[in-house]
């Protein structure tokens, strides 16, 4: 017994009193516990960085800067022959429109007695957008009777100078920038004071089409809004009956054996085929085999529906296999066959799940861009695209493609407009979320 | 008739077959339903199926196979100038075909009567299409103009005669219904026979695409090694294409640029991924639970093109500015740092939310009879549980690999263009998606190989994430433990 208690070192240490090997195990329990903490806080720091980086750059696209001013609108000049005829007038090109935009503003400036120094005609007209013209020409020629007038023009004002009242441009970048001048900036100044120069919010974002490189105040949505929406609707109108149609059969009847094994195991792997590769997939067999036209609504959403049908295929097996098959048995009990089982009871239990489903598939497709680029949505559309069903050729744009396509332009005023774009993609994004979360509450069942 | 008119027709057809095809079974049953052997509905159906299925075929046959036959038999009467060699009959083709599209939009926009549009003059055909916006190609000789005209008759033929072989086929197919509509005839059958079929094809449209996509890039790869040695493809160290020619089209810079981006996406997906889900799965209280996992799953339903866009503008400058330029290591904002971290970020929802469902199905006796021994949590967490679930874990981040390969927005926007073979991750370099998007958009030549490379590029792309999933799928069927 004396041997015993020499063996043992030291007397037993208090329950209380954690031991130092203890001590290091809770150490290290805490520290995994924090690792844990750190990786949650930092994927949620860098969601909110990217949302508001997004945000902060992105809000002021929906604001825009204008000049006000009147217009006179001599008929000798815009309608030369004098008969109203909008025909005749039309052979006024918008350089005409444009002499005449510029000799009112200079008229009004000097009415109101401002000036700068330094600050020339040429570079005073400069402020005004070098789509101005354009839109007066829009609404003379459609209301002839506005000739030898004179309108409240409000017109975009340039580019640099709408990012001079959103803080982008300044008196220092001005000094390295060809296209602005301090000169410039202060007597932009000088009519905000006046008031002539206003910025306010700026629908022509989201309905004009995109405008060239020189005229990023002129740039907007229209197009890749309305491209983004045909291609929706196309998808939902290929994809969700194929879709389904696919997923009853493989539930419900397919039989077990080889073929039904090989369209499973392809499903799976063609859910985790990068999105690219459906791009070449369009290229080479709707464009360049079939002759579909480049750019067209109609090819993306092939492209687009290829793409979701798996995702929807999975969602939709998913809902159907969740209810029960005492459901079935019933109904085959009492005498329905096997087609008006799955038609009359199994198909409307499934419904919420399958919309659920849809929704989120039509969702990442609305995000897609990768492969519209590949079929030439990338190129640049300043027409807006007829209505269906012809419209579906026409050439067209999507929102993620617009994004894309103005951050690679080198003005950083395209740079402000992609964030806009993204924000408008957002919303939508978060619109079919919550539509599909609210289904998924309002209709869950719990067999 | 056009086809519009025609579809019209047939479905007025099917319509009339589903009235008649029920009215008629429910006489033979006395008016009487019960006698029927199926729901009267079925019999309607049937009779519209009937009438849709040879109506449709006939008509979809026809508009497949008509330009075919009149094509050749142009082709066969042109003179040998322009059908000796395929290129020139092809294009000559072409403006056979565009200009007797043209003159019939002439023709029924109201600017040529049919008869002056059948007698006009090569000048003047020209000058006609022209006035309604038809752009020709080439000057209009009498050759094609004739050939044009002979393409409009035949056309003008052809589309009688189809209308005449739709409907007559939709007319007989109404016919058969209606005599076989009887009461003790089994419509229901024979309807859901059909819609069996139907849903038959809609499945096969997934093996078909598979179909597709293997066909459309085999085809051009074959294309591209014939006119660009495989040897040079797959073991030159250079990318340097050059559309006029003599370009160097090494894929080996592109693998090794796609393989540090992916290495570095993957040192930032893992740990915090892996990190997150065990934080929820074990630590978290349910409450905590609710909220994060949602939020951190925002991040998987963020387009590609916002993270390409929050690389350019805000991870590629901030690494450039703080560490690039600071340790002398590059001046680049885009970089394989910039793509792999906002890759990385992209992947920790798929990660993140892939293991929580693993690590929750490993079953609550383990975890019991771990800390029931005395073990930390944490002690349970990495010898009890990571263990049991490190199957679908390896899984998991093989298919995150396996998308982080194909990823192309991120990339193209962060990653640049230079190919090169460098281990300095601050510096640019560019992945095999980033030259299939270089090379497939703007004005193509798809007789080029610097085009067709792009076909080799997505045939690569396609095997190896083919493969890497299906490896995947593999690790966690043959390795998944099996409780109860």
């Amino acid at each position: 017994m004396t041997d015993l208690s020499v063996s043992l070192p030291q007397a037993r240490p208090s329950l209380l009193a954690p031991s130092a090997r203890m001590r290091r195990r809770n150490a290290a329990e805490r520290r995994f516990r924090l690792y844990g903490l750190a990786a949650i806080a930092v994927s949620l720091a860098i969601l909110a960085i990217m949302l508001a980086t997004i945000l902060r750059d992105g809000v002021s696209s929906f604001t825009q800067a204008r000049l006000s001013f009147p217009v006179t609108l001599p008929a000798e000049v815009l309608d030369p022959k004098g008969n109203r005829d909008p025909a005749e007038m039309g052979k006024v090109t918008t350089i005409g429109y444009g002499k005449v935009l510029t000799a009112a503003f200079l008229a009004e400036l000097e009415r109101r007695g401002i000036a700068e120094d330094g600050v020339g005609a040429k570079k005073v007209a400069e402020l005004i957008s070098k789509d101005a013209p354009g839109t007066l020409r829009a609404r003379v020629l459609a209301d002839p009777a506005l000739i030898g007038g004179t309108i409240d023009a409000s017109v975009f004002a340039s580019g640099r100078i709408d990012g001079y009242l959103k803080g982008r441009v300044t008196l220092e970048s001005a000094e390295r920038d060809s296209n602005i001048s301090p000169g410039q900036l202060r007597l932009a100044q000088k009519l905000v004071e006046a008031g002539m120069l206003t910025s306010g919010f700026n629908w022509s974002f989201l309905t004009n089409p995109d405008a060239s490189d020189q005229r990023p105040e002129a740039a907007g949505l229209g197009v890749a809004i309305l491209g983004s929406l045909y291609m929706m609707v196309l998808v939902l109108i290929m994809c969700v009956p194929v879709g389904i149609a696919a997923s009853i059969y493989l539930e419900e009847f397919a039989p077990k054996n080889r073929w039904t094994d090989a369209i499973e195991v392809n499903i799976s792997n063609l859910a985790a085929v990068p999105s690219i590769v459906y791009g070449i997939l369009g290229l080479a067999i709707f464009i360049n085999f079939a002759g579909l036209p480049q750019s067209s609504s109609l090819v993306g959403a092939l492209v687009l529906s290829l793409m979701t049908l798996p995702t929807i295929i999975i969602a939709t097996r998913a809902a159907i296999r969740a209810v029960p098959p005492s459901i079935r048995d019933a109904a085959l009990g009492v005498g329905a066959s096997k087609m008006q089982t799955v038609f009359h009871h199994v198909l409307p239990l499934a419904m919420p799940g399958i919309l659920t489903g849809t929704i989120l598939g039509l969702a990442s497709a609305l995000g897609e861009t990768a492969p519209l680029l590949l079929i030439g949505m990338v190129a640049f559309v300043d027409n807006y695209p007829a209505a269906p069903p012809e419209g579906i050729l026409d050439p067209a744009t999507a929102l993620p493609v617009q994004v894309y396509s103005w951050a690679s332009r080198s003005d950083p005023a395209f740079i402000e407009r992609s964030n806009g774009a993204i924000i408008v993609l957002l919303v939508f994004l978060v619109a079919m979320n919550v539509a599909a979360i609210l289904l998924r509450r309002r209709f869950e069942r719990r067999w | 008739m056009s086809v519009p008119m025609t579809l019209a027709a047939v479905l007025v057809l099917a319509l009339a077959g589903f009235l008649l095809a029920r009215h008629r079974a429910l006489a033979t049953a006395g008016g009487n339903p019960r006698l029927l052997h199926s729901l009267p509905a079925y019999y309607g159906w049937f009779g519209a199926i009937r009438v849709l299925v040879p109506g449709l075929v006939t008509l979809s046959l026809w508009l497949v196979l008509q330009p075919l036959v009149i094509e050749s038999r142009i082709a066969a009467t042109l003179p040998p100038a322009l059908s000796a060699d395929p290129a020139v009959r092809e294009l000559a083709l072409t403006d056979i075909r565009r200009l007797a599209e043209g003159l019939d939009i002439a023709v029924a926009a109201g600017a040529l009567t049919p008869g002056a549009a059948a007698a006009l003059s090569p000048p003047e055909a020209r000058a006609s299409l022209a006035a309604i916006g038809v752009a020709l190609g080439s000057d209009v000789t009498p050759e094609v103009l004739a050939a044009a005209q002979d393409y409009r008759t035949a056309a003008a033929r052809g589309a009688m005669l189809r209308t005449a072989l739709t409907l007559a086929a939709a007319l007989a197919g109404l016919l058969s219904a209606f005599r076989r509509s009887h009461k003790d005839f089994r419509a229901r059958n024979s309807v859901e026979r059909v819609v069996l079929w139907l849903l038959i094809a809609a499945s096969s449209i997934a093996v078909l695409t598979t179909v597709g996509i293997v066909w459309s890039m085999v085809s051009e790869t074959f294309d591209f090694f014939a006119k660009y040695p495989a040897k040079d493809f797959f073991f030159s160290l250079t990318w340097s294409p050059n559309f006029r020619g003599g370009s160097d089209l090494g894929i080996v810079p592109l693998i090794w640029g796609t393989l540090y981006i992916t290495l570095i996406a993957m040192l930032v997906a893992v740990p915090i991924g892996l990190f997150a889900a065990i934080f929820l799965a074990e630590y978290a209280t349910r409450r905590t639970r609710a909220w994060v996992k949602p939020l951190i799953e925002i991040i998987a339903g963020i387009p590609t093109v916002v993270f390409g866009i929050f690389a350019l503008i805000t991870v590629g400058p901030a690494l450039r500015d703080w560490f690039a330029q600071p340790l002398g290591l590059g001046n680049s904002g885009s970089s394989v740092m910039t793509a792999g971290i906002v890759i990385g970020i992209l992947n920790i929802p798929f990660i993140s939310s892939l293991s929580d469902d693993i690590i929750n199905a490993v079953p609550q006796s383990l975890r019991d009879g771990s800390l029931g021994l005395g073990a930390t949590r944490s002690e349970t967490v990495k010898q009890v549980i990571l263990p049991a679930a490190l199957p679908g874990i390896v899984g998991a981040v093989l298919m995150a690999t396996s998308r982080a390969i194909g990823e192309t927005m991120i990339v193209v926007m962060g990653a640049g263009a230079a190919a090169k073979l460098s281990l300095n991750p601050f510096e640019a370099m560019t992945t095999m998606t980033v030259k299939i998007v270089g090379q497939l958009t703007g004005d193509t030549d798809f007789a080029s190989p610097e085009t067709l490379v792009a076909f080799a590029l997505g045939m690569t792309l396609f095997v190896i994430t083919l493969g890497l999933n299906i490896f995947a799928l593999w690790i966690v069927r043959k390795y998944r433990e099996q409780y109860e």
